[in-house]
Parts: structure tokens; C-alpha cells; sequence
């Protein structure tokens, strides 16, 4: 047995050799006692260089349309003609999704949501942004500038790109009366038992928590993403009683879209840009947002570190916050423009109205996604929150 | 012509060392697969057991190597990962079971009646559903079993309807896409059965059932066990059909999948399970005496 006991050995050295070789790197941001953290440092550009000929985008569905869904939505061919970079978007699903992209340093710019920027900026994969370079960040909303989830310490690590809530669908023809609160997905004898559908990741423990907000004022929640454990065992026993009645979770959306298409969802979570897509195939559905307020998303468009074409990526970064632009993206996603002149240059004139571009009142009402952290960011000193690891522990066995 | 003349010595000599070595020779022939085997197969896999011993940054989900066993005792306490693997593990029997059935009487009529000269070509016809791709086929499912889909369709006049998204479904469609994999062993199995046994067994006396239990399964089962490993393995490792048609179903699969993205040190250690059945599996069948024929 002797060559069998040596190509063990051998073996055993060859994975030494390799996981040494592409390990993660362990670096982190330290935490301070305060709950905020110092991110590893790193310097943003002081000025552009000539631009690199490509860019590999990070984005959510919809963020960079080329004319392939729709040939009238298209604002990344104008993009490559006038900057001669070549857009490569990869298309992520979840925000989980995106921090991982972003580990492997393939990618140049990501459009991160509350939930994940924070994440990239403590793991040092997202770059600090001279906003100096992206002409168009004057004209972006003031409310939406050195954010907690875009900015640290006076640093900022991106552009703002948007902002909008996480709405609720339904099959017109198979749901009635139209729903108008969470409840209708989270109630315990629904008749819609098998054909509800709920976002497949753990943030939707939030979702949760917001409902149990206003229904269970005993609870005490004031922010759906700083749960103590009692808060947190409520929304994930709520979550699991939702389970019986989920026919199936999406985080893909083109699978969200089919399954509203052909009845085997018939309501659940959504965004407008799914609403809009299942509306021009014909699919008789509705989007609202319920009475109880909703989560929901303000964007970022962050550089990574590891950027390999980081001039166009800069040029990427003002295009999409430029009026025209950032416009024809709000329209499409269906959310707040992030550049207040964008406002003007809707087809909708009244775009900015219905979404509530400049409305901070209605703000007030959606509660952003947000990583959570040990530190309650709700304000209470004496309570511990549950970290984000253990949404996403939780969220599994909410699937069982 | 005299140019050449040193390289042909140079082959010469490098001919005749390689001839008086056979060791050398032995070693330069394999060099390749055994580096293709160690390091990408052996070395991947050792890659991710060892990363299963780390942690991960609870914020940042960045790799931490502090050696640990706290993933596998997560894995092991947890309820609802014994619930997953559990399930997994009775998905790839139920798919096994249901492929045996399925693929012994078309082994049989391949192998056996029908003519010799046809033969070929239903193996090739068994063959062509491997020729589509796995998502095409996984989501063609999809619209078969969605609401008022060709399921429906079919078990309408019975006063019921198809089992929708889930668990069934994922049987179903496993068993499908990985039916020719057990096809194609029993097959070959039947057809290396010598006529004159089965002439033999009725000679003495032996009903078609005897004949079956004592003569053809005995033959046969080192190639139903050959197949078995296929279905099983790759059962068990299946997170795709799942997603796409079972509804919320979660298999050992997916957990990996999901942990994957921001916990890779509790995804390996998931990842161990199935390497850890499927070993199991293929001790047990060794044992049997199947892996011998093969």
C-alpha cells in the first residue's frame, strides 16, 4: 500500500498549495465600541485617466438596459458610443448575491442596496468615490448625500442611483377583493394556501418584522432591521407560519414573472419593475403598497478596489445619475430618481409625483434595507440586536 | 537530408532509455491524469474540506482561518440541516427505486426482444434525451406541471390535478433526467446474459418468476447497482431542478447553494455531506460484490 499512502501526502500538499494560494483575504474594518466601524483605508482617484474600453457591471435587473428586453430601453448603447467603453452587466438576484460577486474582483461597479453597500464598504471591496469626478452628483437630492448606507465617516463610497419600496402583487383576476395590507400574505387560513410567493432572502425577515410593527404594538418594533432576539422569534414564527401557505420564494425575477403569468403565484412581494414587465406580457396583475408602509431600497453605485477599468467605471457612474438617464431607469425600475433634475425629463410628466421623488414625508413611511448589525441602530443602548448571520441561518430553517 | 540525422538520434537514444526504464516510461504516461486527478480532483475537494474548519466575518462575510468545528457541529445539531439531508437522502432513494422500475423493462425489451438489428438504435433513442440540455429539459417541466399546464391537463378527466411545484415534482423530474443512467447498465447487463441459462432454468422446471428471481436478477444486479450510483449520486448533489420546480423545497443542494455566496466555510461543511453518503453508498454497494463485474 505504499504509492497509495505517498498520493495521499501528495494530495494532501497539492491542497495546502492551492487553498494558501486563493484564500480569502481575512482583513476586515474593525468595529468601535460605538456600533460604527473604520474601514480598511484606501484613497479615492484625484483626477480620470483615459478611459479603458470596457466596464463589468454589477446590477440589479433593469439597472443597465441595452435594447435586449426591450428595444425602445436602452441607455447602455448611448453610453458605449459616446465613452467607447464596452458594458459587460451581470445581472445579480439578491444583495447576498452581489457581495459575493464583488469578493471575486471580476467587476468594476455595483449598484448596491442599503443591505449590501455597508458590507462592501467594512470588507474593503468597495472603493471610496471623489465625487468631485461625477459632474452630475450636484444635482442629486441632498437627502440622499452621506447616507449611513453610503457614506462613513464623511467618506463617501458611491453615488446615490434611486430609491423605492418593495410593493405587493396580485392576480386581479384571481385575488379578491384587492388586498391592501401584508396581512393578506401572512395570515394564517388564506385562501390563496400554495400560490403566494414571498422574496427569497433573508432581508424578507424585515417584511416580517414591519408587519408585526403595526399589527403587534406590544412588540415594541421601531425599526423592522433592529431586532432584539423576542422581536426576531416573533417575526421568524410569523415567517414560518407563512411558509405553509408559499407556493414557492423567487429571487430570480424572470421566475417570479412566469409564475405570475401562468397562476402558480397569484400574490406576494414585488418590485415595480416586475409589476411593469408582467403587465406588458399581458399578465393580468397589480402592484400597490400596502397601508402598513413597506421596506425598500435606496441604491448606490459603488467602484470596486479590485477595479480594473476604473475611468470607465467613473464614466459608468455619472452617465447613470445624468437627468436624461437616470430618468429613462427610474421610469423603467419604477422608483424615485436620485438626480433631481431627472424629474423634468420623464415621458411621464408626473413620474416624480407618483413616486415621491422629493417627498420626504413618504420616506418616513419606507424603511430602506439595511444590514443588521449587534448594535441596535434604532437607538435602544441597553438592548442587543441579532446580527445579520443569523438572519441568514434563520432564513433557512424558515424554508425548513 | 543530414539535418535530421541528430533529431532521429535524440529519438533514438530517448527511445531506448525509455525502453530499458520501464518505470520512467510508466510515470511519463500517467503524469497527466495522475496531476489532473490529484490536484483539480483530489486537490478541490481537500480545498473545500479544509475550508469547512474556518469561519466566516459575521459582517462582512469575509473568510476568517481560525480553525474551528463549529460548522460541522451546526450541521449537526442544527434540526432543520438533518431535516434537509434527510429529505435529500430520500429523494435520491426514491428517485434509485423509481429508475429501476422504469428501466428494467426497457433494459429488457432493448436488450432482448426486440430484434438485433434494431438494437442499436433504441439505445441511441434511449440516448437522445442526453443529447438536450438539463435546463431545457428542468424548465420544459416547469410548464408541464405549472397551473393548467399539460399535468392538469392530463389528470383533469380523473377529477384531480398535477402535483404542482414541490417534492413530487422534484422526484418526478430527477427521475426522468436521470433515467437513461440506469437504462443504459442494465442494458448492457441483460445483454451479456447467456441465452442458454434462461433455456437451462426452463428446462428444469422453472416458472417465468424463478427464472427471473434466480437466474436474471442475480446477473443483473452488479449493473442495477451500476446504475443505482449513477441516480443516487446524482440525485443527491441536484440543486437546479429543485429550483425550478420545487416550489419551496429545499434539498442539501440548495443550502450549499445559498450559504455558498456568504458563508463558505458552513457551505463546505455541508458540502460534506453528501461526499460523506455517497462514499457510504458506494462502500455498501462495493460490498455486494456489484463493483466487480464492472
Amino acid at each position: 500500500m505504499r504509492p497509495t499512502r505517498s498520493l495521499t501526502a501528495l494530495a494532501a500538499v497539492a491542497a495546502l498549495a492551492v487553498t494558501t494560494a486563493c484564500g480569502s483575504t481575512g482583513s476586515s474594518g474593525g468595529k468601535n465600541s460605538d456600533g460604527t466601524f473604520t474601514p480598511p483605508k484606501q484613497s479615492a482617484p484625484k483626477k480620470l485617466g483615459k478611459t479603458e474600453g470596457k466596464v463589468n457591471l454589477i446590477a440589479w435587473a433593469g439597472y443597465a438596459e441595452d435594447g435586449s428586453n426591450d428595444p425602445k430601453t436602452d441607455w447602455v448603447t448611448p453610453f458605449e458610443k459616446k465613452t467607447g467603453c464596452q458594458v459587460n452587466t451581470k445581472t445579480a438576484g439578491t444583495s447576498d448575491e452581489m457581495v459575493n460577486l464583488m469578493k471575486t474582483g471580476e467587476y468594476d461597479a455595483v449598484s448596491a442596496s442599503g443591505d449590501a453597500s455597508l458590507r462592501l464598504i467594512a470588507s474593503g471591496d468597495a472603493a471610496p468615490v471623489n465625487t468631485d469626478l461625477v459632474p452630475n452628483y450636484k444635482n442629486i437630492f441632498d437627502s440622499l448625500k452621506q447616507r449611513k448606507w453610503n457614506s462613513v465617516g464623511g467618506v463617501s463610497y458611491g453615488i446615490p442611483h434611486g430609491r423605492g419600496a418593495n410593493l405587493l402583487m396580485y392576480r386581479k383576476d384571481k385575488v379578491k377583493p384587492a388586498p391592501d395590507s401584508w396581512g393578506s400574505v401572512f395570515e394564517k387560513d388564506s385562501k390563496y394556501k400554495g400560490k403566494i410567493t414571498a422574496y427569497d432572502s433573508p432581508i424578507y425577515i424585515a417584511d416580517a418584522a414591519l408587519y408585526l410593527m403595526k399589527t403587534k404594538p406590544e412588540l415594541g418594533i421601531k425599526d423592522p432591521y433592529a431586532l432584539d432576539q423576542k422581536q426576531f422569534d416573533a417575526a421568524v414564527a410569523l415567517l414560518k407560519q407563512q411558509n405553509a401557505n408559499v407556493g414557492e420564494y423567487w429571487s430570480d425575477y424572470l421566475k417570479e414573472i412566469s409564475a405570475f403569468k401562468s397562476g402558480d403565484s397569484v400574490l406576494g412581494t414585488t418590485w415595480q419593475v416586475i409589476a411593469n414587465t408582467a403587465q406588458a406580457e399581458k399578465a393580468p396583475v397589480e402592484a400597490v403598497l400596502p397601508k402598513e408602509g413597506s421596506t425598500g431600497w435606496s441604491d448606490t453605485w459603488m467602484v470596486s478596489s479590485k477595479a480594473k477599468n476604473p475611468n470607465c467605471a467613473y464614466k459608468w457612474l455619472d452617465w447613470i445619475v445624468s437627468p436624461k438617464t437616470n430618468a429613462q431607469v427610474a421610469e423603467y425600475f419604477g422608483e424615485a430618481p436620485a438626480n433631481e433634475l431627472s424629474c423634468k425629463e420623464t415621458a411621464e410628466k408626473s413620474h416624480c409625483t407618483t413616486y415621491h421623488a422629493a417627498d420626504e414625508d413618504y420616506w418616513k413611511r419606507v424603511h430602506f434595507w439595511t444590514t443588521p448589525i449587534p448594535q441596535c441602530v434604532d437607538g435602544r443602548k441597553n438592548a442587543k440586536c441579532v446580527p445579520y448571520a443569523k438572519w441568514v441561518q434563520a432564513w433557512t430553517s424558515i424554508k425548513g | 537530408m543530414t539535418d535530421t540525422a541528430p533529431a532521429a538520434g535524440l529519438g533514438r537514444r530517448l527511445a531506448g532509455t525509455l525502453h530499458r526504464r520501464p518505470r520512467l516510461r510508466l510515470s511519463l504516461l500517467l503524469s497527466a491524469p495522475l496531476f489532473w486527478l490529484i490536484v483539480a480532483y483530489l486537490g478541490s475537494l481537500a480545498a473545500l474540506f479544509l475550508s469547512a474548519f474556518w469561519t466566516t466575518d459575521a459582517f462582512t462575510s469575509n473568510v476568517v482561518k481560525s480553525w474551528n468545528l463549529d460548522n460541522f457541529v451546526t450541521v449537526l445539531s442544527e434540526s432543520v440541516y438533518r431535516d434537509v439531508a434527510l429529505r435529500s437522502v430520500g429523494v435520491a432513494v426514491a428517485v434509485t427505486l423509481i429508475d429501476i422500475c422504469l428501466a428494467f423493462p426497457i433494459a429488457f425489451y432493448t436488450a432482448r426482444v426486440a430484434r438485433p438489428r434494431h438494437r442499436p438504435l433504441l439505445v441511441v433513442a434511449v440516448l437522445t434525451p442526453l443529447w438536450a440540455s438539463y435546463l431545457v429539459k428542468a424548465y420544459a417541466w416547469r410548464l408541464i406541471l405549472s397551473e393548467g399546464g399539460l399535468a392538469d391537463w392530463v389528470f383533469g378527466p380523473f377529477g384531480t390535478e398535477g402535483p404542482g411545484y414541490g417534492l413530487a415534482a422534484v422526484i418526478t423530474v430527477l427521475s426522468y433526467l436521470w433515467l437513461p443512467y440506469m437504462i443504459l447498465p442494465i442494458h448492457a447487463g441483460l445483454e451479456q446474459l447467456p441465452g442458454n441459462l434462461l433455456d437451462a432454468s426452463a428446462d428444469l422446471g422453472a416458472r417465468t418468476w424463478r427464472t427471473f428471481t434466480s437466474v436474471v436478477m442475480p446477473m443483473v444486479f452488479p449493473s442495477i447497482a451500476a446504475g443505482s450510483v449513477f441516480t443516487f449520486s446524482l440525485s443527491l448533489g441536484d440543486y437546479i431542478a429543485v429550483q425550478i420546480v420545487g416550489g419551496k423545497t429545499q434539498l442539501i443542494g440548495n443550502l450549499v447553494y445559498s450559504n455558498i455566496t456568504l458563508d463558505l466555510p458552513l457551505a463546505a461543511a455541508l458540502g460534506t455531506v453528501p461526499v460523506a453518503v455517497i462514499v457510504l453508498y458506494l462502500l455498501a454497494v462495493r460490498r455486494s460484490g456489484a463493483l466487480n463485474s464492472l
